[in-house]
């Protein structure tokens, strides 16, 4: 019962998008696309919980002065092997992510779990905490994508979903989805919906 | 005249914040009044100014592909650019180190104000995004590359502390309680992004 809350949890009560609000660089830059998107989800989930993992294995060897630095060290490691995992099998969507592969290693949410949970944790727990926020991370990425690029190219993965017949009869996509800004205003609906129906998390 | 132009589209056009979504962890936790995001603000432009050149000579003389060769003629073909993201992160966790020293012994008054900040610069992502947009943009010499840092970490300073502004005034708005702290600011951040946008017009 106690895993199952831990894997779930960072689902939805404690998101770590929308209610830690924590990773919110690179939740917002890759979801231009529901592609990138989707293999920004699926780096981060194996980043968050390999850390985790091995950080929680460490734990009673690093001394706490210097846990940053082997934090960073440990985090830097792996997100270099996805960089090159990704550079090898999937050249498109890394030169479309540019930094951002790069850029989980300051992604708040590996270092913020690695500080809270693992440290104190079993590798166990610390794997299924890992997956949970990566998972719930991905989540709010894909949801992002989703309508960001349906609504803003009238594709998803790249496949047309909008038929021809609606833009012969005057549709147009909406170009302003793509583009930066809109990507805040998406998440802030989220964060509107999800609280509306979670009180308890509404601010004061 | 063209230093003039980068320092200028690297605070406008290329804005950290409403451009790429860098350093918005720290952004959204510590926008709450004017004066501590003017602190933060100042200590993110000065790390950024100096672990931007000292990453563009590491990445010159170091990593890229053969540039070894100032070492010796038989390092033509070494290629340490994996170690990249390793390498830029180390800097700037010990430059942030020695700033930290640095403005603890000769401004005690500056070091209290900005307190629990300092440190958690390590990891704010507008710091290493800046040297891997360094990496990407390939300047032509120091000077260029630390006229960019300086120039970002001023967009970043100037977004911080405006909406640290609205979110003052915000204070006494009524907000629907589902969008109350969070949701509001990432709304009015993707508003001011569109502002933002205007400048994309301008050819320099």
């Amino acid at each position: 019962m106690k895993n199952k809350e831990i894997l779930l949890g960072p689902l939805s009560k404690n998101n770590p998008v929308i209610v830690q609000v924590l990773g919110i660089c690179s939740a917002l830059a890759v979801t231009s696309k529901l592609e990138p998107s989707f293999v920004m989800a699926i780096s981060v989930i194996a980043v968050v919980a390999l850390a985790n993992v091995i950080i929680s294995l460490l734990r009673n060897t690093i001394p706490n002065s210097i846990r940053i630095i082997v934090q960073l060290v440990v985090v830097a490691a792996l997100v270099i092997i996805v960089d090159q995992v990704l550079k090898a099998f999937a050249y498109d969507v890394s030169k479309q992510l540019s930094v951002f592969v790069g850029l989980i290693i300051t992604n708040c949410i590996v270092m913020g779990r690695l500080e809270a949970f693992a440290l104190s944790h079993g590798p166990w727990e610390s794997f299924l905490d890992g997956v949970g926020n990566g998972v719930g991370y991905g989540l709010i990425l894909i949801i992002v994508g989703f309508f960001r690029e349906l609504l803003g190219s009238g594709t998803l993965f790249g496949f047309q979903v909008i038929p021809q017949i609606f833009y012969d009869w005057g549709y147009q996509n909406n170009g302003l989805m793509i583009l930066p800004p809109m990507a805040l205003i998406v998440v802030a609906c989220i964060i509107w919906v999800h609280r509306s129906y979670n009180k308890d998390l509404q601010e004061k | 005249m063209e230093s003039l132009n980068l320092f200028i589209k690297s605070i406008f056009i290329d804005n950290m914040i409403f451009a790429y979504f860098l350093g918005m962890c720290s952004y959204l936790a510590v926008s709450k009044t004017v004066k501590t995001s003017m602190g933060l603000g100042i200590a993110v432009t000065f790390v950024l100014t100096l672990t931007v050149p000292i990453n563009y000579l590491l990445e010159n003389y170091i990593l890229k592909p053969g540039a070894l060769v100032w070492l010796n003629e038989s390092f033509a073909d070494v290629d340490l650019s994996f170690l990249s993201l390793i390498l830029f992160i180390a800097v700037v966790a010990s430059i942030v180190q020695l700033v930290e020293m640095v403005v603890e012994k000769y401004s005690p008054s500056l070091y209290a104000s900005l307190g629990i900040f300092l440190p958690l610069i390590a990891v704010n992502c507008a710091i290493l995004g800046g040297s891997l947009f360094m990496q990407q943009r390939s300047f032509d010499s120091v000077g260029t590359a630390t006229i960019f840092g300086l120039g970002s970490g001023v967009g970043w300073l100037l977004a911080i502390v405006g909406i640290a502004a609205i979110r003052e005034k915000l204070a006494y708005s009524n907000v629907p309680a589902p969008l109350k702290g969070i949701g509001i600011t990432f709304i009015i951040t993707g508003l001011m992004g569109i502002a933002f946008m205007s400048f994309l017009g301008i050819k320099l």
